[in-house]
């Protein structure tokens, strides 16, 4: 019976994860780029300084374009920030607020109570000024790509020439990493995009690779928090396991040894 | 209900509640005095977490349904709002998301278990099939809960499944419109989507109630499938099976607990975190894994047959794989429940249950990705070269050709004007190419998974000679002690 059990798990574990696995064969068929993260695994936490230039990258670079829809100004103080940081990283940014008295809309430096500046005031503009491509929302773009941050950054840092005897469109690039090709943004980083405040040299993998970082933190906010509960939780339900298995033996013993 | 022991409460105010309204003595004597054969192994602790998750997923689902908002607009940003600033949003929400699958990894144990040990069989009937509504219930709530975080995969989840009905004669169209609530998957849809996946799960509970009022009335089986001969082959509930319950508790908790806080989205789909955009359809629409098999006789069915649709004969072989588990306790003329002492039935369990693992793989799987490739089918090539020529002389000539010799063909195709790149190029292509595909591979699981239930277990219990049963659980549980 113990074997079969054990089979059972095993199943349980390799079926669910065959499941998962193959209902997410990977869709694209070059191979990803792995960086490597240190905020993966079970211990992983976030790189504190890379989430600030990351932030540098997304500020001056992404939010061009992209909005971030779902993070506020105030949760920039898990960066590292101290909250007067955090309104003045806001303040640089104007956002229209309103109607006021006069039922005007007016502009207004953003307060940390703000989301992420919109680059556009509805999609339609946006589409129209990315030649009728809508650029997505980042919040969760790292869970919501195939390969996550290995595919953000591989398609930050993938952009090359297209091979002998493909045609690429009018307003497109060629990226081997997106699904088809052909990719309506052109290649966002270029070496010394940025000036780094901590004076990190702004090479487009160091930037890809922390504004990844940083759009890691952005999808999930509660990472660190999440594996940390999730190492207490298993240390108590281990011992709690123990101390249930030595109670259940005990209660059993008797009626084990008792003839019927 | 038979008690091995008595409730008689020592407290006046238990008494005088008691023999007012009999709750606690009903609860005594389900939870605390019921007598449980001695011998379950591990497979028995299954139902009691089935429990424990469906108390789990309504706790959960309760405090999440107070930050949700069933509205199109709305719905993705109150999940993301749940997860971000709610407090332990994240945590309700991943427990109730994976919650989902854990729930339904119990449950197809439990059921797995039951087609081992012939739990099924007479007098358990009632017990069967009422657990098997449970298991359709949880389905109808499983599928309308991923709709609701309104991402792509819900959408379009939503689109296929509801779409299955527009495939019954004469009224599909107009019950698909009633479900939909308008003419696509949309607001209305959400909305009632909602109010059933927060409804259904107490009718679920009512059924568990059913379920465990039907065990009690027989009494539970055991892993040898012969019934309890009196008192020396059962122990109370309590404290017996509540500490070994408990330990399949905390090790089942361990198990959840590492999808819930090592890899939350594991079992989930990336593409559900793409806002619902009724205008971008996903390259792959891919159910929740637990509907994978189902899937997979859904679209196994590829070709009309007897004036009915190949998309109808999906439908109705999809429900007729669960339909047909209604039938075990017919279909099953075995005279012994327990599949120890059944050597042949034994084997083929175990078969099925690779066939249904099988029939999830292929589920995940589009239809016509390539298992095996046989190489290079000449047949279809000589008809794409045919396609190309003009003249009746020639037509001639290349029928009178030997079409497996590609070379002798490929300079043929020269002369009619196909390039040598063009025909590499069909040469390379495995629609070209003789080819075992996943929907081939589901065809003959699927055709298994019905012979099993159709065939096999019916023709068994009339073949199959039975190993002897012992003649009590205490002489075999004893029995089994010495020798160990």
């Amino acid at each position: 019976m113990k074997t079969s059990l054990k089979i059972g798990i095993a199943l349980a574990f390799t079926g669910l994860a065959a499941f998962a696995g193959a209902a997410h064969a990977a869709e694209s068929e070059v191979e990803l780029k792995h960086p490597g993260w240190q905020h993966k695994g079970p211990f992983g936490t976030f790189d504190r300084a890379a989430l600030q230039r990351g932030l540098t990258v997304f500020e001056n670079v992404c939010n061009n374009c992209h909005s971030l829809e779902y993070v506020h100004y105030r949760n920039l103080e898990a960066l590292g920030f101290t909250e007067d940081e955090v309104k003045g990283i806001a303040a640089k940014v104007q956002v229209e607020d309103g109607p006021n008295e006069d039922g005007d809309m007016f502009m207004r430096p953003a307060k940390p109570s703000d989301p992420f500046k919109f680059p556009f005031a509805n999609d339609e503009i946006a589409r129209v000024s990315n030649g009728g491509a809508l650029p997505p929302d980042l919040s969760v773009m790292v869970e919501a790509r195939e390969g996550h941050e290995d595919y953000i950054y591989s398609l930050l840092t993938g952009y090359e020439d297209p091979p002998a005897g493909v045609e690429v469109a009018a307003g497109k690039s060629y990226n081997p990493y997106f699904s088809g090709h052909q990719i309506g943004m052109p290649p966002p980083l270029s070496e010394g995009l940025v000036e780094y405040p901590d004076g990190t040299e702004a090479t487009v993998d160091q930037m890809a690779h922390d504004v990844v970082t940083f759009l890691a933190w952005a999808a999930e906010p509660n990472l660190e928090e999440r594996k940390a509960t999730g190492f207490k939780v298993l240390v108590f339900m281990a011992i709690l396991s123990v101390l249930l298995i030595l109670a259940n033996r005990k209660i059993w013993k008797k009626i084990k040894t008792q003839n019927a | 209900m038979a008690s091995t022991t008595k409730f008689e409460p020592k407290n006046g105010l238990v008494r005088w509640v008691d023999s007012r309204l009999p709750i606690l003595s009903l609860m005594h004597g389900t939870l605390v005095a019921y007598p449980v054969p001695r011998n379950f192994n591990w497979w028995y602790t299954f139902g009691s977490l089935a429990g424990l998750m469906l108390v789990v997923q309504i706790a959960t689902g309760i405090v999440l349904a107070m930050h949700y908002t069933p509205n199109t607009e709305l719905a993705f940003a109150s999940i993301e709002s749940i997860m971000r600033d709610v407090n332990y949003g994240w945590l309700l929400r991943y427990i109730h998301a994976n919650g989902a699958s854990m729930f339904f990894m119990v449950v197809y144990i439990h059921i797995f278990r039951g087609l081992y040990y012939g739990s099924y069989k007479e007098p358990r009937e009632m017990v069967w099939i009422i657990g098997l509504i449970i298991y359709v219930l949880m389905m109808a709530t499983g599928f309308m809960g991923y709709v609701l975080p309104w991402g792509q995969m819900s959408f379009w989840g939503a689109t296929v499944i509801t779409n299955l009905f527009s495939a019954i004669p004469l009224v599909g169209d107009s019950i698909v419109t009633w479900l939909w609530g308008g003419f696509s998957v949309d607001n209305p849809t959400l909305q009632r989507f909602f109010a059933l996946h927060y409804l259904l799960p107490f009718i679920i509970a009512a059924f568990v109630g059913m379920h465990i009022w039907a065990l009690h009335i027989q009494g539970s089986n055991n892993p040898l499938g012969i019934e309890p001969k009196g008192p020396q082959d059962t122990v109370p509930f309590h404290p017996y099976y509540t500490a070994k319950d408990a330990v399949g508790v905390a090790i089942f908790i361990i198990f959840f607990s590492v999808f819930i806080f090592f890899m939350p989205n594991a079992l989930g789909h990336p593409d559900n975190y793409i806002p619902a955009d009724p205008l971008v359809t996903p390259a792959h629409i891919v159910p929740e894994w637990y509907y994978l098999p189902f899937y997979a006789i859904l679209r196994a069915m590829t070709a009309d047959f007897l004036g009915v649709p190949a998309k109808l004969w999906g439908v109705i072989a999809m429900f007729g794989a669960i339909f047909v588990l209604f039938l075990m306790p017919w279909l099953d003329r075995s005279k012994v429940r327990s599949a120890r002492f059944r050597p042949v039935y034994k084997q083929f369990f175990w078969l099925l249950l690779v066939v249904v693992l099988g029939l999830g793989w292929c589920g995940a799987k589009s239809p016509d990705d390539v298992l095996v490739d046989f190489g290079v089918d000449s047949g279809l090539i000589a008809e794409q070269v045919e396609s190309h020529i003009e003249t009746r002389v020639q037509r001639e000539q290349f029928a009178a050709m030997d079409h497996d010799d590609l070379d002798a063909v490929k300079t043929f195709a020269g002369r009619v004007g196909v390039t040598p790149e063009q025909f590499d190029g069909w040469v390379e292509n495995p629609s070209y190419h003789h080819t075992f595909q996943a929907v081939d591979l589901s065809q003959i699981l699927a055709f298994y998974y019905f012979f099993h239930f159709l065939v096999l277990v019916p023709l068994l219990g009339f073949l199959e000679k039975p190993l002897p049963l012992p003649t009590s659980i205490s002489e075999a549980v004893l029995a089994k002690k010495k020798t160990a």
